[in-house]
Parts: C-alpha cells; sequence; structure tokens
C-alpha cells in the first residue's frame, strides 16, 4: 500500500467537477459512496463521461473496471450525452395496460426513434421508465422535468413535433400543452 | 429534547391550530403536483389573502388523500368536504364554499362518503392528507415520536420486540415474514463492529406507488418506526434505499432528517438517554434485483446490485458484515402506532394469520384508481368493484395482477376470496408489496405474461444462469405465441423451463419470476391455446398473422 493518498486534481476547471467533488468529501472519499458520486456526476454532466469514470475512480481508490461495472450495470446511468430535449414514457404495468406501447409507436413515427435513442439532430432523446408511481394517471410521459398524466398517442406527437421544430415552436407547444 | 420539549410543542403547535377555524388542505404528493397542485395551492392561498382571511382561514398542503385519479384533490373541514379536479381558476368557488357555505360547481364536488374513503382503515395512512410532510412540528401535533420517547424512557428493547411480536406484524415487502421474530433475531445477534437498520423503499413493482405516497406524506413516521427498531435491536446507524426515481420522496425525507437532527429527536443521546441514532439516504439507480435484501446491501456498499446466496441471512451478517435489520417502509410505517395502542390493538385487526391492514394501489382498468388502506381479509370484490368502484367504459372485469412481477393474475371465480398472505399464495399468486392492477377484457393474458417476462429478463443481474438465460427463453417462447408463429410443443416447452427457472434461480426475482406464466396457465390457458392452434388473439392486442396467410405460406 502507498502510504500516503493525495487525490487527483479534477480533470478541468469546469465548475460542475466542484459537486463531484463535495460529494466525495461528503463521504469521505468512501469507496462505498461510487454510486452516490455517480448520481452526483449524471446531475451535474447530464451524462457519465469516460474522463469523469476515471477521475472518480482514482479519488475514490476503486478499479476502474468496478466503476464501469457499477455504472453499466444500473440502467440510471447513461454513458451517452442525452439530446436537448428527453421524453420519457413510463412502460409500468398499469400505463401498459392502458396504452404506453401506442404512445412509443406514435413517437417512433413522428420523430423516428426508439426507447434509449436519440434523434439524428440531438433534438430529442426517448427514454422509458420502469414505473414512476403515479399510476393513477396512467399512461404518462416527461416531457424535460414535466410530468404528464392521461397521455394519448395525440398529444404526444403534438410535444413531440413541438421538440423537434425550432425553438419559437418549442414555446408555443409548451403552452398550449401545460394546461392539457 | 426530552419528553417535555416535545410535549410543548405539540401543545404550542394544536393551539396554533385550533386558532384557525377553516383549513383547506391541498395534496401536494407527486400525482397531484403532476396535475398542477401547486398551482391551485398558490391561487386558494392568493385569493384567502385577497379577501383578508389570512387570520381565520389558512391553506395546507398535505400528503396524499389516495384518490389519485380525480386529482389535484382538495379538502376542508377535517375532510367532511372534498373537492376534485380542481384548477387554479376554481380558488374563488372553493374559497366560497369553504367560508361561506355556497354551494360549490359540480364537477369539482366529491362525495367524501362514497365507499371509497368510507370503506378504508387508516392506520400506515393516517396522516396522509392531514399534516404537512414538510414539517415536523406537525406531526408532533399528531402524536408524533411520542412511541419512540416512551419507548426510550419507559421500556426496554426486549419489550419493544415483545409487542411488535404480540401484533403479529408481517414484512410488508411481500414475503410476509414474521417482523418481530426479524427484530429478535437482530437483537440476539453479537456485533463487535455495531449493527444496521435499513428501510427498504426501493419500490420496484411497476404499478405499485405505496412507500412513494407514504415518504412523500409523512416521512417522519418512517424515521420513527426505524429508530424505535434500532433502539430495539441495538443499531445505531440506518440507512434508508430510496429509488433516485422518486425525486420528491427523496427531498421530503432528506428534510425530514435534517428537521429531525435538529430537534434532536434523531442524533446523540435522544431524548436524554444514552441512545444514539442517525439515518442516511442513499439511492438508487433502478435496478430492480436492488428490492432483494443482499442485493439492496451490495448496492449500499457501493458495488453492483447483485444477490448472494442465504443463509448467512443479513440479520447475522449484512452491511459490511454486520447484523442488519431489513424492513419495508409499510412495515416501518406500522410501528409507531402498534407501540402507542399497544400489540392485542393491531392483532385484533385482520384475519387470522395476517393482522392489522395493508395498504394497496389500484391501477389499471378500474374507476378509482389510488391508494386505499383496508383490513386484511377484505374481499377482492368489495376492494375492486366497491372501493375500486368497478371497471370503467361498460367492460367486463378479466383478472386482477398482485404482486408485481413475481406475482400472479387472480381471475374472476376467486373474487369473493378474503385477502390475505396465505389466500394470494394458494391461488398461485402473491401478496407482494401490494399492487393491484385490474384488467378488463381488452387485455391478452399471454401478452401480460409476456409483458412481465420481458421485465425479468431485462432486470435480471446476471449473475446465475437459470435466470438470466432462463428468463430469455421464456420471453421468445412468449413472443413466438404473440407474434403467432408458436407451435404446441412450445407451450409444453415453456412449462418445462417455468419450472426449471423456479426452482433452480438463486434468488427471489428468478425464483419468482415463472409465476406470471404459471397463474396466467392455470387460469387462462385456452387463451394460449388460442394463440397457438388458431392464431387468435380475442382481445385483439397481439398483432397476429392471420391464419389464411400462413396456410399459403
Amino acid at each position: 500500500m502507498q502510504g500516503y493518498f493525495s487525490k487527483p486534481s479534477p480533470p478541468s476547471d469546469d465548475r460542475r467537477w466542484k459537486l463531484v467533488d463535495g460529494t466525495m468529501r461528503r463521504h469521505g472519499h468512501e469507496p462505498s459512496a461510487l454510486i452516490e458520486v455517480l448520481h452526483t456526476v449524471q446531475e451535474s454532466f447530464g451524462f457519465l463521461t469516460q474522463e469523469a469514470l476515471l477521475y472518480v475512480a482514482k479519488s475514490l481508490r476503486v478499479p476502474l473496471s468496478k466503476v464501469y461495472g457499477v455504472a453499466t450495470f444500473y440502467h440510471f446511468f447513461s454513458m451517452k450525452p442525452a439530446g436537448e430535449h428527453t421524453c420519457v414514457v413510463c412502460t409500468g404495468t398499469a400505463c401498459y395496460i392502458k396504452g404506453a406501447p401506442a404512445l412509443l409507436k406514435a413517437i417512433e413515427e413522428t420523430a423516428g426513434i426508439r426507447p434509449g435513442e436519440t434523434t439524428s439532430d440531438g433534438k430529442l432523446s426517448l427514454v422509458t421508465a420502469r414505473c414512476l408511481g403515479s399510476c393513477g394517471l396512467a399512461p404518462l410521459a416527461v416531457y424535460d422535468s414535466e410530468i404528464q398524466g392521461k397521455v394519448t398517442p395525440e398529444k404526444i406527437r403534438e410535444h413531440v413535433r413541438g421538440f423537434m421544430e425550432p425553438a419559437v415552436a418549442v414555446c408555443a407547444a409548451a403552452e398550449t400543452g401545460v394546461g392539457a | 429534547m426530552n419528553q417535555d420539549d416535545l410535549k410543548n410543542i405539540a401543545i404550542e403547535e394544536q393551539e396554533k391550530n385550533s386558532a384557525i377555524q377553516h383549513e383547506i388542505k391541498v395534496c401536494v404528493a407527486a400525482s397531484c403536483i403532476s396535475s398542477h397542485s401547486d398551482q391551485v395551492k398558490s391561487a386558494l392561498e392568493q385569493e384567502v389573502k385577497a379577501r383578508g382571511l389570512g387570520e381565520c382561514c389558512k391553506v395546507k398542503g398535505v400528503g396524499c388523500m389516495g384518490l389519485c385519479a380525480a386529482g389535484p384533490l382538495v379538502s376542508s373541514h377535517h375532510g367532511e368536504q372534498m373537492f376534485q379536479s380542481v384548477t387554479a381558476s376554481d380558488a374563488a368557488a372553493v374559497v366560497d364554499t369553504v367560508i361561506e357555505n355556497k354551494p360549490a360547481p359540480a364537477a369539482i364536488v366529491l362525495d367524501p362518503k362514497q365507499p371509497f374513503f368510507a370503506m378504508q382503515k387508516k392506520i400506515v395512512l393516517e396522516n396522509c392528507g392531514e399534516i404537512d410532510p414538510e414539517r415536523i412540528e406537525d406531526y408532533i401535533a399528531v402524536g408524533g415520536y411520542e412511541a419512540l420517547f416512551n419507548a426510550l424512557t419507559s421500556m426496554k428493547p426486549v419489550q419493544v420486540i415483545e409487542q411488535i411480536s404480540k401484533s403479529g406484524l408481517r414484512g410488508r415487502g411481500g414475503a410476509g415474514f414474521p417482523t418481530g421474530l426479524k427484530w429478535s433475531t437482530v437483537a440476539k445477534a453479537q456485533a463487535p463492529n455495531g449493527k444496521y437498520v435499513i428501510c427498504n423503499a426501493d419500490e420496484g413493482d411497476p404499478g405499485a406507488f405505496m412507500d412513494r405516497s407514504v415518504l412523500e406524506s409523512d416521512p417522519h413516521r418512517i424515521l420513527e418506526g426505524m429508530a424505535i427498531a434500532a433502539y430495539a435491536c441495538g443499531a445505531s446507524k440506518g440507512y434508508i434505499y430510496c429509488r433516485a426515481e422518486y425525486p420528491l420522496a427523496i427531498k421530503r425525507l432528506k428534510d425530514a432528517i435534517r428537521q429531525a437532527e435538529r430537534l434532536g429527536v434523531l442524533g446523540n443521546e435522544i431524548c436524554d438517554t444514552r441512545f444514539s441514532f442517525r439515518i442516511e439516504v442513499r439511492l438508487g439507480a433502478g435496478a430492480f434485483v436492488c428490492g432483494e435484501e443482499t442485493a439492496l446491501i451490495h448496492s449500499i456498499e457501493g458495488n453492483r446490485g447483485t444477490p448472494r446466496p442465504r443463509p448467512p441471512f443479513p440479520a447475522q451478517s449484512g452491511l459490511w458484515g454486520a447484523p442488519t435489520l431489513i424492513n419495508n417502509v409499510e412495515t416501518y410505517a406500522n410501528v409507531a402506532p402498534i407501540l402507542r395502542n399497544g400489540g392485542e390493538w393491531f392483532a385484533a385487526i385482520g384475519s387470522e394469520r395476517s393482522k392489522g391492514t395493508k395498504v394497496f394501489a389500484l391501477a389499471g382498468r378500474v374507476n378509482n384508481t389510488g391508494l386505499i388502506e383496508v383490513p386484511m381479509g377484505v374481499s377482492l370484490r368489495e376492494i375492486v368493484f366497491k372501493l375500486g368502484g368497478g371497471i370503467p367504459d361498460g367492460r367486463t372485469f378479466k383478472a386482477v395482477q398482485t404482486g408485481g412481477p413475481s406475482g400472479g393474475c387472480v381471475p374472476e371465480q376467486y373474487l369473493d376470496m378474503a385477502v390475505d398472505y396465505e389466500s394470494l399464495a394458494s391461488v398461485g399468486s402473491i401478496m407482494g408489496s401490494g399492487g393491484m392492477i385490474i384488467m378488463d377484457d381488452s387485455s391478452c393474458m399471454v401478452d401480460v405474461a409476456k409483458y412481465f417476462m420481458d421485465f425479468c429478463t431485462s432486470e435480471s443481474c446476471g449473475k446465475c444462469v437459470p435466470c438470466r438465460v432462463g428468463t430469455a427463453h421464456m420471453l421468445d417462447l412468449l413472443a413466438k405465441m404473440t407474434n403467432g408463429t408458436a407451435e404446441q410443443e412450445d407451450l409444453a416447452l415453456l412449462e418445462r423451463l417455468a419450472e426449471m427457472v423456479r426452482a433452480t434461480s438463486l434468488c427471489g426475482l428468478g425464483q419468482t419470476a415463472p409465476n406470471p406464466v404459471f397463474s396466467t396457465l392455470r387460469y387462462f390457458r385456452d387463451e394460449y391455446l388460442n394463440h397457438i392452434e388458431h392464431k387468435g388473439c380475442a382481445a385483439g392486442v397481439c398483432e397476429l398473422k392471420p391464419l389464411a396467410a400462413r396456410v399459403g405460406a
């Protein structure tokens, strides 16, 4: 064992590394804090970059193989950058029974992407969730961070079109969509 | 902080509340918030302020009132008056009704005496929809933390466990293991390096949202239950393992912990005794298998969430090798009321072998989707047709799915069965954590089995072969059935494979993964045969090739 451990310095002077460092410090740089730290990385950067995995591995003294193993094991972590907008469709049982497959089909028809994919222009990512826990409002979709219940294929099409178009149209869609 | 301080806070808070004549409660749990109840709340606050009623009328954000489908919900006069689907523009009408007793528009009136509310018995959810989940004082005013302080000052740990054992409480996570027995095993375990208490809030079953509602509506209840458990078992550190998909629940838990530490109901030397207890929240990261206790422990330790063979059970060797108590959210929520009212009180509720109440999440093809709490032993028919208000759109009931991907489908002939752990197991399902998905004739049971198998396949952690490979093959077979390419022998193969996966998988996920297949085969075998022999799907869900096209091919 090395007698003295010196923490590596962040890969860049991006201020978001301060948040990551903060979480590591709060947990005393314990290897057991790995998942908590990865949560902070994803929250700050949107996804887990290779650079971040290396930095976290060194800082927590965990083998990179293990960091990679943990990052790929859990569905919540993403190693790909997300699109400008995200649309989450819940595929829990209640939503499934009440028509989530039709919603996914509607998005595929409108934007040409399947769950886990991002449009080629980087405008929209489609994600599925296992259950968002608002089953009373099934089927559910989340546009960026706004949850919407009792979604129909028509409504989701309208929203997706809004996301795909230039900024002016997005605002218009958001205004009409919110009260629905 | 000691008992007198606690009492003073309660009295002060009660006095403050009694000065207010009218209290308008707005649900601020996740379901209603996604229907914009936060806007409703601020509109009501503005309305009250504009009319100069600030002195006698208070708008309060509260937890889940249960009937999520009709949200956002608003209640007043201690729940005797309720409003549904309220929007910000209804604020004036609501205030008119509450203060001046004017009749409210019919569209927003909700009958609080309907069976959905009247037939419930609330223990776990008693504070949900009543108190402000973001204020510890509100919880203390309704007797919160009293049970903990009483236990600390006037009961020995053994006596606490005795009350829990007497109550007959069983684990609400699904398996129904007697809670008292689990506690005493941990209490008796030798622990040179301390013990741990863990709350399993990784509610992974799709279609279940009981724990989320409790965490969002009454977070202090869980902290109190955990602290009592820690005292009984001799632990000084606790973890709440909560799904990252529940951001509101996580925020409220963290706030609650901070408030409790500030007041001194958690932390060092609680209630001037030598008992110290701290709680940390750990986030899950979207792995269903982490609901399994050994996988959950691995995840808290910062590893991949894979299970390990038991024994040793976590009660002997759990988190970092120390004796560890793991209970579900709802189990902890039952602890404080049991200590407050005594074990016998709890044992008098429910059926012979399953005591107390159970919270169910009603969802799917039912009119009243939402959260209910009923005594164990109530019949499924009452739950679906009285509390649930029956099936919408004039369709017919087909089955109720309980227990999520580990459970099964209960068909119509068992609707009059009293619901408890044993009865559900006897018909091939399980109690599970309490999700109930109601299905009507628009659901295809083969497709439902495929849905759950798809879930288990992608959630299998990959550690043991039967689960990793077996579920994938079962999914293939089910996919063949639903796309019209299955042969008769595929059915026999599916049954053999299901039995093998059940018998040889390492953990509960794999062992119970075939349950949806078993139960649908048991009660809806004709649907399977119809898919295979006639390439037909009565519900019209599966996109089967027409028979003629196949013959021609």
